[in-house]
This record gives structure tokens, sequence and C-alpha cells, in this order.
């Protein structure tokens, strides 16, 4: 196992709109098989760190590496997001298709699979994440939990390195939780994972580092 | 541990089958059902005779109960638009002038013409016919088969877009439109007439329109991640086969039999 990180972002900074600086020299180095647990207070920038990760917000300073290559342009950040899989804080952003199996084939099919292939990936990954047979559900009609597991399903269907969390338990009850731990420490990717439930972060996280006022810290 | 592996794969409720695929037209291809249905409805509209009219809605009543509908969802629909069109059906007859000085029958100072019934029963019968024909025909298709269709007949492919797209997040609308109003009606909200209700719900639909701008931003967001770049991939759909030119060939003559009798008629 090599030391080179999976993903580094170095030195970063990121200003909104209104020039208001939400994230300023934060570093953060993901290497293989850890999983980072990211906390800190409300509205501190966890969720934006998230999304520089993949690109969705640019850096105004600083710079990301991935796999060994930096990441600029836009055509680099889209092959970044083959690798590197995002799951959003509300499910219903991210299933849009009117059917799970739909929504979970939409990824493996921008990827130029062939739509056999993709009904194939599809049928793996929804026993993986425990839902087998549900392809012809109606996506709106899944209850909080079940949106929550298809979800991750539409991400692990990329087939990606690394999982990037946000918020994954919350707003579950304890059965869907718990299944959601179990799943996701029953995966070998490397993670980062937020959430501001220090059970879940105890269980699932090998490291902690928190996001303050003065960038990334190691938590202790 | 034990417990946890059980946990785990337990399987939720078993999967539902959204519709019974035993009718005539559920195994057809979508494209075709479309055609189908369109030319039926596009020769309904233009039958002129209430004979041929007739023959039209008998052969909808067939292509009907051929499809095997929930009769139930049915009826509830058809109830809907004859509430509608009873009010066409008294309004006609006293509002288009009558031809000549023929005069139907009087009702105080109104006088209904032969014309006008002519005209309700005609657009009655149409509408039945079109709507029926639509419910057996397409009436069962799901929405990502309906927007495949028509994108390869030709829509346009954001429209076809616009649509799944609107399929899919009518109801996080309705819910994001029920959780405002449920917040209002919790602080003593109550519509009334009045320059402060206007403002609520004007405050209300601008939150709506804010909100689901916020959440398009982020499903574009959400589907860029999974590697989308603008178009919808979708596999080549088969050939259409024996049944669907069966099909074909079925409302072709039905069609026919419809003008014939017009022609016969006339």
């Amino acid at each position: 196992m090599s030391d080179a990180p999976l993903i580094h972002l170095h030195d970063a900074q990121v200003t909104r709109d209104d020039g208001r600086v939400v994230l300023d020299g934060v570093d953060l180095a993901v290497h293989a098989g850890e999983r980072v647990g990211l906390v800190g207070p409300n509205g501190i920038g966890k969720t934006t760190l998230l999304h520089v990760l993949v690109g969705l917000l640019p850096v105004t300073a600083g710079g990301l590496t991935a796999f060994g290559q930096p990441c600029r342009t836009e055509r680099d950040f889209a092959d970044l997001r083959r690798r590197v899989g995002l799951l959003f804080q509300d499910s219903d952003d991210q299933l849009f298709c009117p059917t799970v199996g739909e929504d979970i084939a939409f990824g493996p099919l921008n990827l130029g699979a062939s739509r056999d292939d993709a009904a194939a990936v599809t049928g793996r990954t929804l026993a993986r994440v425990g839902l087998a047979g549900f392809e012809q559900r109606i996506t709106y009609r899944l209850s909080g939990g079940e949106k929550r597991l298809v979800a991750l399903a539409t991400v692990l269907a990329m087939q990606p390195d690394v999982l990037l969390l946000d918020e994954p338990t919350t707003g579950l009850d304890e059965d869907a939780e718990e299944r959601m731990i179990l799943l996701l420490q029953s995966l070998d990717q490397a993670m980062v994972l937020v959430s501001h439930d220090r059970r879940v972060i105890d269980r699932l996280a090998t490291r902690v580092v928190r996001l303050g006022q003065n960038g990334l810290q190691a938590d202790t | 541990m034990a417990h946890h592996e059980s946990l785990l794969h337990r399987e939720f409720a078993p999967p539902s089958r959204l519709t019974a695929s035993v009718g005539l037209f559920s195994d057809r291809d979508p494209r075709v059902r479309l055609a189908v249905a369109l030319a039926a409805c596009v020769a309904a509209v233009a039958l002129q005779s209430l004979t041929a009219l007739l023959v039209a809605l008998v052969l909808a009543i067939a292509a009907l109960v051929a499809a095997r509908p929930d009769w139930r969802t049915v009826g509830r629909r058809l109830l809907a638009l004859e509430g509608f069109m009873a009010m066409i059906i008294v309004m006609l007859p006293f509002t288009v002038p009558p031809a000549g000085d023929v005069i139907l029958f009087r009702l105080g100072p109104l006088t209904a013409s032969e014309e006008g019934l002519h005209q309700a029963v005609t657009i009655l019968l149409k509408t039945n016919i079109v709507v029926l024909l639509l419910t057996a025909m397409i009436g069962g298709l799901e929405a990502t088969a309906f927007g495949r269709a028509l994108a390869t007949l030709g829509l346009p492919g954001r429209m076809v877009t616009l649509l799944l797209l609107t399929v899919r997040y009518l109801d996080v609308l309705q819910r994001d439109y029920a959780q405002l109003r449920r917040a209002m009606r919790v602080r003593g909200f109550r519509a009334r007439v009045d320059r402060h209700s206007l403002r609520s719900i004007g405050y209300l639909v601008g939150m709506l329109l804010v909100r689901s701008f916020d959440r398009s931003e982020r499903i574009l967001n959400a589907m860029r991640c999974r590697g989308f770049d603008g178009t919808f991939r979708h596999d080549a759909l088969t050939p259409p086969d024996r049944g669907d030119a069966m099909l074909g060939a079925l409302t072709g003559l039905a069609i026919g039999a419809c003008v014939w009798v017009e022609l016969a008629v006339a």
C-alpha cells in the first residue's frame, strides 16, 4: 500500500458570491482504507467542503489533487466524479427518476455501460444494500430509510473509490440508522463522513477532524 | 451479530406491481400504442354524423374492456369529465342560435335550438370517445415509457426531460406546499379576502419558487456527480413485433369502419 493519499485538498479557500469566505486554509488528505469523520458546528462549511472535493464548488485559492492528478478544469472533475461518490443530505435531491431501477442505472449509463450491464449492476447494487427486487418501485413512495439506501445505491453503482457522505443517518429511525451503519462498515471504500451524531462517528470513523474558524484540526 | 446480519439483509415490504400486465395493450410497444391512440383520436374528432360517432363510442368501449383497466379509477375520471360536460349540455342549446325559425322549446325568455343540442351531443360523444381511447391505449403506460415513446416519435428531448422530472417532483412540491401551509396554519392563518391573506399567500408562492429553484440546483449537482452531461441515455427500443402490427391493423380497421359509416350516412 502506497502512502500517497487518494484525495488531497491543500490550503483551500472558498469564497461565496457575496464575498464571504466560507473555508480558508483547509488541508485534508484521504488515504485508502480510511474513514474520516468530519465534525463541526452548523454552517461552518462541512457540506461546502464535500462539494469542493467533487468540484461542484470552485476553490478561490489552493488546490485539489486526486489519484495523483491535479484537478483544475471541469473535465478533470468530471473524471474525478467517476471515482468519488457523494451522498447528498436530502435523498429527494439525489433520486430524480420515477423508478428506483432507472435511478440506479443512470450513473452506469452515463459512464457508457450498455442497458444490460447497467441492469446487472443495478440488481447487484440493490442486493448489496439489502433492497433486492426494488427496481420497479416508485421512488417517491419509498420510506425515508429506503430512500437513503437507494441514494447510496445510486452512488455505489458508479463503483467509486471514495465515498463522501453528508449526514448519512440524519432523519432515519433507529432500525434504518442501524442498517445504514452496518452497511457502511461493510464497505471497503475510503470515506469522508459528516455527522452531528457522535455515536455514528465513533462507530464508523477511523479518525476524526473538526472544522472550525481556523480550518481543519485533528479531533481527539 | 446474528441479529445484525438479519437486520442488514432483511427485505423491506415486497415490491408491488404497478398495473396488472394482462390487457390487450400492456405488452405492446409504447410507440405503437401512442401512435394508434393518436390516429384513433384524430379520426374520432373528425367524424361528423351521430351514427358514426355512436359506432366509434362502441369501439372505444370495446377497446377499454380489452385493456382491462382498474374500473374504479376509470369511473372516477369519467365522473369528473361528465360533471364538466353536463354544463356544456345545459348551456349549448340556449347559446347557439337556431338556423331558420325552428325552435326546439322555450324556457321562459330562453329559446333552445336544435343546432345547439346537436352540437352538445356531438361534443359529449367526441370527448368521451377520446378519453376512453386514451385511457385504454396509453392509460397504463409508465411515465418513463411514455417519455421515451414521445422522444422517439419526435418530441424534443428537453420537453421529455421536463415531463419526466415533473412526474418525479410533483409530489415533492406538493409536500413542500403542505409543509408551508401547515406552518402557517399552526400560527393561526386562515385564508380570507384581505391584504394580509393575499400577502401571506404571495410569500407562500414565492417561497415555493425559491425552494424549487434551490432544489433544482441541488438535483443538477447530484446528476453531475453521476456523470450527467446534458443528455439522457436511452437504449434503442426493439422494433415493433407482430403483435404491434396486429394492433396497428386492428386500429386501422376500426377507423375504416367509422369512416365508412360516416360516408354511408352522408
